[in-house]
């Protein structure tokens, strides 16, 4: 067993005439949150998908825990949870039936439990035996988020967790990743969001061009630029600060 | 085992779909017997059947429309499991490929056999009669079982296929029609050469021919073959053109 959780070498994977990516390398370590940086179309969605077995590479080597995500894909995916860029919640369905759907499908031995405590931890109790399709943006993406811890997966992909979601929506799936890392769960996080992977990444890889350009913890990203200089400059909040301030609360739209 | 159960808790979850989709419910029993009502107690009257009891005649018909309506949403809620990232998110749980597929299938299966029987039940109220036995009542049951298979099979290719919605509801709308151009509502005698060789030599004919006859104690001629025979390959060539789109997904 190595200390990686996921490790990818060479991995390359065209669509008709576009090379996506051209040799991809990077390791993620057991236990830390690992953030995929990079533009749009960058291929970091293509990452995660070959990664969480639902797309085949055109070449290069990728395991998850050990396993080769090509010839063992049953074995990866008892390992992971994929929380993909637009939530997949069953609209239809309540969100206690959405977490007990997915817990009788991992054979989750009281799935009943198991269901309650997740609707508990995020917020989503007074919510549970209401349609998924009522709920606001930000109680979707926590129950999609919900829906991806239920059998505790020692490996979580998140792609994109918060595009499209208000500030506070955006804090609060901060939170629950920080949280998840404290309990020991890998997470492989892909952002176009900088402050993002600040916030949260023990490392950062950068994609660009189908490679990664640049690897390592911020402080050694930061190394790879001239040095910092001193300047005076007032500061001002943001825009951002100012919209959370005033708001205050954090309740439920 | 496991495949078995997987496909058991993503049957009830698409049954509660349908449940809680009053859309569905309203087109899948509601317009057939709509479409009886107005045959019967409206056109009814002025069409010649050769039989005096016009709800015998077409009671077969309607429920081949009640099998195509039900079939169409398959492919529906198999192009929203893709649409809203369900697909991805069970193919990438320890969950049989095959139990995701086999559940929509199970669904048609069940839920045009719900619909099909109130159906009945309905005409009975309104007046059908059958001399029919046990056997030949197994052996209706037989070949609406084996058509509805064969087109929900078919429903698949679209629901994993198409780009929009439209896409999905065009491909179902020649099927509705179908049954309109074969002898479902009246004899194909009286119609014009062309018209009545393409009905005569289409599925529904076979199958509402043989179901009727089978219904009212007639012998069963040849046409039970020919019906066999088209749900059979149709069953065949849709589930491996099915397949193929699938494994191009998956």
């Amino acid at each position: 067993m190595t200390d990686n959780a996921i490790e990818v070498k060479g991995l390359y994977k065209s669509f008709k005439s576009t090379e996506v990516l051209k040799g991809v390398d990077f390791e993620v370590r057991r236990g830390e949150i690992f953030a995929l940086l990079g533009s749009n179309g960058a291929g970091k969605t293509t990452i995660v998908k070959i990664l969480s077995t639902l797309l085949k590479s055109d070449g290069g080597n990728a395991s998850v825990c050990g396993f080769d995500v090509e010839s063992q894909p049953a074995k990866v995916r008892e390992n992971i949870s994929l929380t993909g860029q637009f939530a997949a919640v069953d609209d239809i369905l309540t969100g206690r039936e959405n977490l007990l759907l997915i817990a009788k499908l991992r054979g989750v031995a009281n799935a009943k439990q198991t269901a309650a405590a997740l609707l508990d931890r995020f917020g989503l109790s007074d919510a549970a035996n209401r349609r998924a399709d009522t709920y606001s943006g930000g109680m979707t993406r926590r129950l999609d988020i919900a829906m991806s811890l239920v059998g505790t997966p020692p490996v979580i992909f998140l792609d994109e967790p918060t595009t499209g979601l208000d500030p506070e929506a955006r804090l609060e799936v901060w939170k629950t990743v920080k949280e998840l890392a404290d309990g020991g769960t890998t997470i492989l996080l892909t952002t176009q969001y900088l402050e993002e992977a600040e916030q949260l990444a023990d490392r950062i890889s950068i994609l660009h061009g189908g490679v990664i350009i640049a690897n390592g913890t911020l402080d050694e990203l930061k190394k790879l630029f001239p040095p910092a200089k001193q300047e005076y400059v007032i500061k001002q909040p943001t825009l951002e600060e100012i919209f959370l301030s005033i708001i205050g609360s954090k309740g439920d739209k | 085992m496991k495949t078995m159960r997987d496909t058991g808790v993503l049957f009830a979850r698409s049954m509660r779909h349908i449940l809680r989709s009053p859309d569905t419910i309203i087109t899948v029993v509601i317009s057939p017997l709509m479409i009886m009502l107005l045959f019967v107690y409206v056109l009814g009257g002025s069409i010649q059947t050769g039989s005096d009891n016009y709800v015998n005649y077409l009671l077969p018909g309607i429920l081949v429309i009640a099998i195509a309506s039900g079939i169409a949403y398959t492919a529906y809620r198999l192009f929203m499991d893709i649409q809203k990232g369900m697909l991805a998110r069970f193919h990438s749980m320890p969950v049989a490929r095959s139990s995701v597929l086999w559940a929509h299938v199970l669904t048609s299966l069940v839920s045009n056999a719900i619909s099909v029987a109130v159906i009945i039940l309905a005409a009975l109220i309104m007046g059908f009669r059958s001399s029919a036995g046990v056997l030949s009542w197994l052996e209706v049951a037989g070949i609406l079982l084996l058509f509805t298979l064969a087109l929900t099979w078919l429903a698949v290719i679209p629901g994993l296929t198409a780009k929009t919605i439209d896409g999905v509801s065009a491909f179902s709308y020649p099927l509705i029609f179908l049954p309109f151009v074969s002898s479902a509502f009246v004899p194909t005698s009286t119609m014009p050469a062309a018209v009545r060789l393409f009905a005569e030599n289409q599925p529904v004919t076979s199958i509402v021919d043989a179901v009727r006859s089978l219904l009212n104690s007639e012998p069963v001629g040849y046409e039970i073959w020919v019906a066999l025979a088209w749900c059979i390959g149709i069953t065949v060539v849709a589930y491996f053109l099915a397949m193929k789109a699938y494994k191009r997904i998956a």
